[in-house]
C-alpha cells in the first residue's frame, strides 16, 4: 500500500500539532498522529500507516508500534464502520452493562471483539470512560451515549446503520449532557 | 447548600463560552497575579490555602510547587493532568465540559506562580470531544491576550496547548504521563528523580489534576486564608465527588470537605439515597484503587462517630476498618450486589491497564483476574480466596509504581470485610445464578 | 564517600552509587540477585524486583527506614544507610514471591532450553525460589521466531527485563526490535518478522538472562556444561576482540562476550567474531575462564548444585528438572 498518505488538511493539521512541541521533541506528536493516521485510514492502523507515521516524525518504525500497541485506543486489525465500545467497569456493571453487551451480542450474532459480516460493527468491551454516572454507557465514535437502554441502543444502532459512515474518534460530535 | 468554588457557577447559561465565563468574574486571578504578585507570594498563597492534590494522592500542592527546581535557563513545564480513567471518577470530565475557561485560567496563573512559559493539558483519548471544547476556550483566551506573548503587558509569556493520549489508565501516573507525552509508551519511570527536578524532557516540570488547578483562582482571588477556612482541619476547601453505582440521584456534586458520609449518600442535596428503596451495603469511596467498605463501616468510624467526607475521616482506622478519598469516586452498592462478582470488574481492570514493566504486577494482576475469573465460572475453592489473598499481598509495595498497590488493596479489603461472602461463592457455586446483582433487565426496559 | 551497612557489613563507597553496587564491593555474600540489571547498559534495572532490600535507615541525616522495600539496582546509597538483604524476613519473603512470579508464566522447558546450565533464573529459583507451582492455569504461549539468520527469539521464556533493548538501543545504529502490546501481553518483537542486522546485535544474545535469545550458529546441541569456556582475543577493528571461547574437544561451538562474575558482559563484541571466527587458528587463547558463579557449568551436573549456606528456605530443590516435563 504505497498511497498511504495524509490529505492536505490533515498534513496540515499533523505539522500544527508538531509545532506544539519544543525543537527536537517532535516524537511527542507520535500519539496524536497515530490518532490522524487511524481516524484517515479506515479507523486501523496498518503497518503502512505506522510506518508512515513514523517517516514523519524521522523516527524508527519499531518506535510507532510498540507506542501503537500499547494504547487501547488504537486498533491494529481492520474494524467495523463502527466500533461499539461498551463500557464493563464497576458502575457499569452495576447499572446492567453485561446486560448491554449481550444484547448487542445477540442482535447483531456477534461476540466480543468481533466484526459483523458486513463490516458495519465492531464489538469491544473497554474499561471506565468517566461515565460511571450515567451509566450503562457506550462509546461509537467519539461521542458518548448514556443511560443506555435496550430501546436507546436499537435506535442508535440502527441510526448508525442507515447513516452508513464510518465513525472515527475525531469526528464532531453532539454536546448533549455535560 | 454547602460552599460551592468550582461549580459556583455552573448553572449559569453560557458558562461555557468566553464572554460570559469573563462576567461572572472569569480571568480575574490572572489580572491580579501577573499585575500585583510575585511568583513567590503565589506559591505562599497556595501554601497556605492546604490546597491538596486532587488526582487521588492527596499531596500539598504549594508543597509540590516549593520543590520545582528552578536552575537557570532550564525551561520549566506545568502539566495538566486530565487523563481521568480511575474507575468511579468523572468529576474532571464534568468541570473541562462545563467550564472549561476555569481550567485554562487555573492554568495561567499557575503557570505565572511557577514561572512556566509552556504549559500541556494530557488528556485521555476517549475524551476526544472535550478536545475541541478546550480548544475553543485555549483559543478565546489566546484571543483576549491572557495567552501568548507579553500577557496584559506584564511582559509574561505562556503557551497552553493540548496533547490527547489513546487508552491507558497508567497515563494517569504522572511519570507514565509524561512518558506519553514525550511519545513513548506510557511506563512509569524509576523514581528518582522527580518529575519537580526532572520531568518532562528532562526538565522540572509540576503535574497537577485538573479539579487541583482548577482550585488556584479562588485561592488568588481570596487569599489561601479564605480557602483554608473552608472544609475541615486538613482537608481544606471543597471536593468535586463523582457518584455512580446504586443511588437515586448519580451525578458530579462539589461538597465541602466535613460534611457526612451519610448525608450526602442520603440526603436530597447529593446521591438521594439508594436506588429502590433498597438497603445499603457497601461503598468504595474514593475511586477503585481504595480499600472498599461495608455500609458500617462507612458511615462510621472506629470510634463510633459519623464518618465525614475528608481525607482525615475517610482513612480513619488504617486499612482494618478505613479508606481513603482517592480521587472522590464514590460507587455505591446495595444489598443485592456481589461482592465477588463486582471484584472481578476491578480485577480485570487492573489487569488489563498494568503497563507490564515490573514482574509483581504484570505477573500478579493476570493471575487474580484469573483465579476470580474462575470462581465466577463456578469453579473456585477455598483455596483460591486464601491464594487470592497471598497474591495481593505480594504485590503491594514490591512494584514500581502505586498502581501494583492499587490493584491489591481492592482485593484485600473485599477480602478482608466479605470474607464469608467469598466462602460462600466458592462453596456454593449454584447460588450464584440466583442471586443477581441488580435487576437491571426491567432498569433496562423502562429507562 | 558513604557509609553504608549491608547484612551487617559496613563499607565506604564513593556517593552516587546504588546499594547493589556497594554490596557488590563487599561481596557475593551479600549482594542482592539481578535479574534486569545490566551494569554496563545505562538505564537498566528497576523492572525484574529481584534485588528487592529493606532499608532500616535511610540516612544519618534522616534515620527513618523507607518505607517500602527498594529496588537496589535503582537506589542510591547515602551516609549511614543501613540495609537489610538476607538479613531480612520481608526481602526474603519478596525474592521468593518475585520468583513465583517470573516463573508463573515461564514454561520451565529447561531440559531442551540451550540456556540451561548458564540461566540466570534456574540459579535464582534455585537459591530464592520456593518449590511449590500454584497455578493451573495455562501459560503463556508464542511461537518461536528467527530474528534473522543468526538469532531465535524464544519469547515464551523471556521474563521482559528490556536489557536486549537497551543492547539495541544504546550500541547497536539503530533499533529494529523492542517491546509491544501492554502488561502481560507484553512482547519482545520486530513486529513484523525483521532481521535484526546490525554490526553489534548479537550481543543481545549475551544480555539475555534466560534462553529467551539465543545463538542460531551455536547449532551443535550441546549443554553448556560440556563445553569449556576459555579466554581468548583476536585482533579485530570493530571491537576489543576480547572474548570467550566454548570449546567441544577441538572445536569452538560458540564464541560470547566475558562476562563478570556477576554474569554481565564485560566488554561488547562484534558479529564477525562472534559468528564468523569459529576457527581455533583465528584466535590467541589466554586460558581458562574463570567461572565463579555457582552455576551448573562449574558443577557439571545439577546435582552438584550446593546450597548455599546463606539461605535458610525450605525445601529448595531446582524447580526445572522436576517440572521440565509440562511443556
Ligand atoms: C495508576 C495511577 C493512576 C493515576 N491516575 C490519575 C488520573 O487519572 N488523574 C490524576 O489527576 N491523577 C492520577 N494519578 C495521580 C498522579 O500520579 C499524580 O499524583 C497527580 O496527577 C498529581 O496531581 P495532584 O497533586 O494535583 O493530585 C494516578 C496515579 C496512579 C499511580
Ligand atoms: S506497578 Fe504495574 S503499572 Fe506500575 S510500573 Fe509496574 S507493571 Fe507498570
Ligand atoms: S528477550 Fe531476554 S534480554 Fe530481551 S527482554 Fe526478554 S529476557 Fe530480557
Ligand atoms: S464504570 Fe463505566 S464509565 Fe465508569
Ligand atoms: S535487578 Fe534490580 S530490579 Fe531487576
Amino acid at each position: 500500500m504505497s498511497d498511504i498518505k495524509f490529505s492536505e488538511d490533515t498534513l496540515a493539521a499533523a505539522n500544527k500539532i508538531i509545532a506544539r512541541y519544543p525543537e527536537g521533541k517532535h516524537k511527542s506528536a507520535l500519539i496524536p498522529l497515530l490518532h490522524l493516521a487511524q481516524a484517515e485510514f479506515d479507523g486501523w492502523l496498518s503497518l503502512a500507516a505506522m510506518d508512515y507515521v513514523a517517516s514523519l516524525l524521522n523516527i524508527q518504525s519499531i518506535e510507532a508500534y510498540e507506542v501503537a500497541s500499547f494504547y487501547s485506543m488504537f486498533n491494529l486489525n481492520p474494524v467495523g464502520k463502527c466500533l461499539i465500545e461498551v463500557c464493563r467497569t464497576s458502575s457499569c456493571w452495576l447499572r446492567g452493562a453485561n446486560e448491554i453487551i449481550e444484547h448487542i451480542e445477540k442482535k447483531y450474532g456477534i461476540k466480543e471483539g468481533e466484526t459483523t459480516a458486513d463490516g458495519m460493527f465492531t464489538l469491544k468491551t473497554v474499561e471506565c470512560l468517566g461515565s460511571c454516572g450515567t451509566a450503562p454507557m457506550m462509546m461509537v465514535g467519539a461521542q458518548f451515549h448514556e443511560n443506555l437502554s435496550y430501546e436507546k441502543v436499537d435506535s442508535i444502532l440502527e441510526n448508525c446503520q442507515s447513516d452508513n459512515k464510518r465513525k472515527t474518534y475525531l469526528d464532531k460530535v453532539v454536546i448533549n449532557q455535560y | 447548600m454547602g460552599k460551592k468554588i468550582l461549580l459556583a457557577h455552573d448553572h449559569v447559561p453560557g458558562i461555557q463560552g468566553y464572554e460570559v465565563y469573563r462576567q461572572n468574574g472569569g480571568y480575574a486571578s490572572v489580572e491580579k497575579a501577573v499585575k500585583s504578585m510575585s511568583a513567590e507570594a503565589l506559591v505562599e498563597e497556595v501554601k497556605k490555602s492546604g490546597l491538596r492534590g486532587r488526582g487521588g494522592a492527596g499531596f500539598p500542592t504549594g508543597n509540590k510547587w516549593n520543590f520545582l527546581a528552578k536552575p537557570e535557563g532550564v525551561a520549566r513545564y506545568l502539566v495538566c493532568n486530565a487523563d481521568e480513567s480511575e474507575p468511579g471518577t468523572f468529576k474532571d470530565r464534568y468541570l473541562m465540559s462545563r467550564i472549561p475557561h476555569i481550567l485554562v485560567e487555573g492554568m495561567i496563573t499557575s503557570s505565572f506562580a511557577l514561572g512556566v512559559n509552556t504549559a500541556y493539558i494530557y488528556i485521555r483519548g476517549e475524551y476526544y470531544y472535550i478536545v475541541s471544547i478546550l480548544e475553543k476556550a485555549i483559543e478565546e483566551a489566546y484571543a483576549n491576550g491572557w495567552l501568548g506573548k507579553n500577557i496584559l503587558g506584564s511582559g509574561y509569556n505562556l503557551d497552553l496547548y493540548l496533547h490527547v493520549g489513546a487508552g491507558a489508565y497508567i497515563c494517569g501516573e504522572e511519570t507514565a504521563l509524561l512518558e506519553s507525552l514525550e511519545g513513548k509508551r506510557g511506563n512509569p519511570r524509576i523514581k528518582p528523580p522527580f518529575p519537580a527536578i526532572a520531568g518532562l524532557y528532562g526538565c522540572p516540570t509540576v503535574v497537577n489534576n485538573v479539579e487541583t488547578l482548577a482550585a488556584v483562582p479562588f485561592i488568588v482571588n481570596n487569599g489561601g486564608e479564605a480557602y483554608a477556612q473552608i472544609g475541615i482541619g486538613k482537608s481544606a476547601g471543597t471536593k468535586l465527588i463523582s457518584a455512580s453505582g446504586h443511588i437515586n440521584k448519580p451525578g458530579v456534586y462539589e461538597i465541602e470537605m466535613g460534611i457526612t458520609v451519610e448525608d450526602f449518600i442520603y440526603s436530597d442535596e447529593y446521591c438521594g439515597g439508594i436506588l429502590n428503596g433498597k438497603k445499603l451495603k457497601a461503598v468504595v469511596a474514593g475511586g477503585s484503587s481504595v480499600p472498599i467498605l461495608p455500609a458500617d463501616k462507612i458511615l462510621t468510624t472506629p470510634s463510633g462517630e459519623k464518618r465525614l467526607m475528608s481525607y482525615e475521616s475517610l482513612a480513619d482506622g488504617g486499612f482494618a476498618s478505613g479508606t481513603m478519598l482517592g480521587s472522590g469516586g464514590f460507587i455505591v452498592m446495595d444489598e443485592t450486589t456481589s461482592i465477588v462478582e463486582n471484584l472481578f470488574t476491578f480485577a480485570r481492570f487492573y489487569h488489563h491497564e498494568s503497563c507490564g514493566q515490573c514482574s509483581p504486577c504484570r505477573e500478579g494482576t493476570a493471575w487474580m483476574e484469573k483465579i476470580l475469573h474462575k470462581m465466577i465460572d463456578g469453579h473456585g475453592t477455598i483455596e483460591d480466596v486464601d491464594l487470592l489473598w497471598e497474591i495481593q499481598a505480594k504485590i503491594e509495595g514490591n512494584t514500581i509504581c502505586p498502581l501494583g498497590d492499587a490493584a491489591a488493596w481492592p482485593v484485600a479489603s473485599a477480602i478482608r470485610h466479605f470474607r464469608s461472602e467469598f466462602e460462600e461463592y466458592v462453596r456454593n457455586p449454584n447460588s450464584i445464578k440466583v442471586v443477581r446483582h441488580y435487576d437491571s433487565t426491567q432498569n433496562l426496559v423502562n429507562a | 564517600m558513604a557509609k553504608v551497612t549491608i547484612d551487617g557489613r559496613v563499607i565506604e563507597v564513593p556517593d552516587g552509587i546504588t546499594i547493589l553496587q556497594a554490596a557488590r564491593m563487599i561481596g557475593p555474600e551479600v549482594a542482592p540477585p539481578t535479574m534486569c540489571y545490566h551494569s554496563k547498559l545505562k538505564t537498566s534495572g528497576g523492572y525484574c524486583r529481584t534485588c528487592l532490600v529493606e532499608v532500616t535507615k535511610s540516612s544519618e541525616k534522616d534515620p527513618r527506614p523507607m518505607p517500602k522495600l527498594v529496588a537496589s539496582c535503582r537506589t542510591d546509597v547515602m551516609d549511614g544507610m543501613e540495609v537489610g538483604n538476607l538479613s531480612s524476613p520481608k526481602v526474603i519473603e519478596a525474592r521468593k514471591s518475585v520468583v513465583e512470579f517470573l516463573l508463573l508464566n515461564h514454561p520451565l522447558d529447561c531440559p531442551i532450553c540451550d540456556q540451561a546450565g548458564e540461566c540466570h533464573l534456574q540459579d535464582l529459583s534455585y537459591e530464592h525460589g520456593s518449590s511449590k507451582t500454584r497455578t493451573d492455569f495455562e501459560r503463556r504461549t508464542f511461537e518461536k521466531i528467527s530474528i534473522g539468520e543468526k538469532i531465535q527469539l524464544h519469547m515464551t521464556r523471556c521474563i521482559l527485563c528490556y536489557r536486549c533493548v537497551k543492547v539495541a538501543e544504546q550500541i547497536t545504529d539503530g533499533r529494529v526490535h523492542g517491546v509491544i502490546n501492554r502488561g502481560d501481553h507484553s512482547e519482545i518483537s520486530t513486529y513484523i518478522e525483521q532481521a535484526i542486522d546490525n554490526d553489534f546485535s548479537g550481543n543481545m544474545i549475551d544480555v539475555c538472562p534466560v534462553g529467551a535469545l539465543t545463538d542460531k550458529t551455536f547449532r551443535f546441541k550441546s549443554r553448556v556444561w560440556f563445553t569449556k569456556p576459555v579466554l581468548a582475543h583476536r585482533n579485530c577493528e570493530k571491537c576489543s576482540g576480547n572474548v570467550n571461547l566454548w570449546f567441544k574437544g577441538d572445536e569452538v561451538l560458540r564464541v560470547t562476550g566475558r562476562k563478570d562474575q556477576w554474569g554481565e558482559v564485560e566488554e561488547f563484541i562484534c558479529n564477525t567474531c562472534r559468528y564468523d571466527k569459529k576457527a581455533t587458528s583465528d584466535w590467541t587463547v589466554e586460558g581458562p575462564s574463570p567461572v565463579n558463579r555457582h552455576s551448573v557449568i562449574s558443577a557439571n551436573h545439577y546435582e552438584v548444585f550446593t546450597k548455599p549456606t546463606e539461605f535458610k528456605l525450605n525445601d529448595v530443590k531446582p524447580l526445572s528438572i522436576q517440572e521440565g516435563d509440562k511443556s
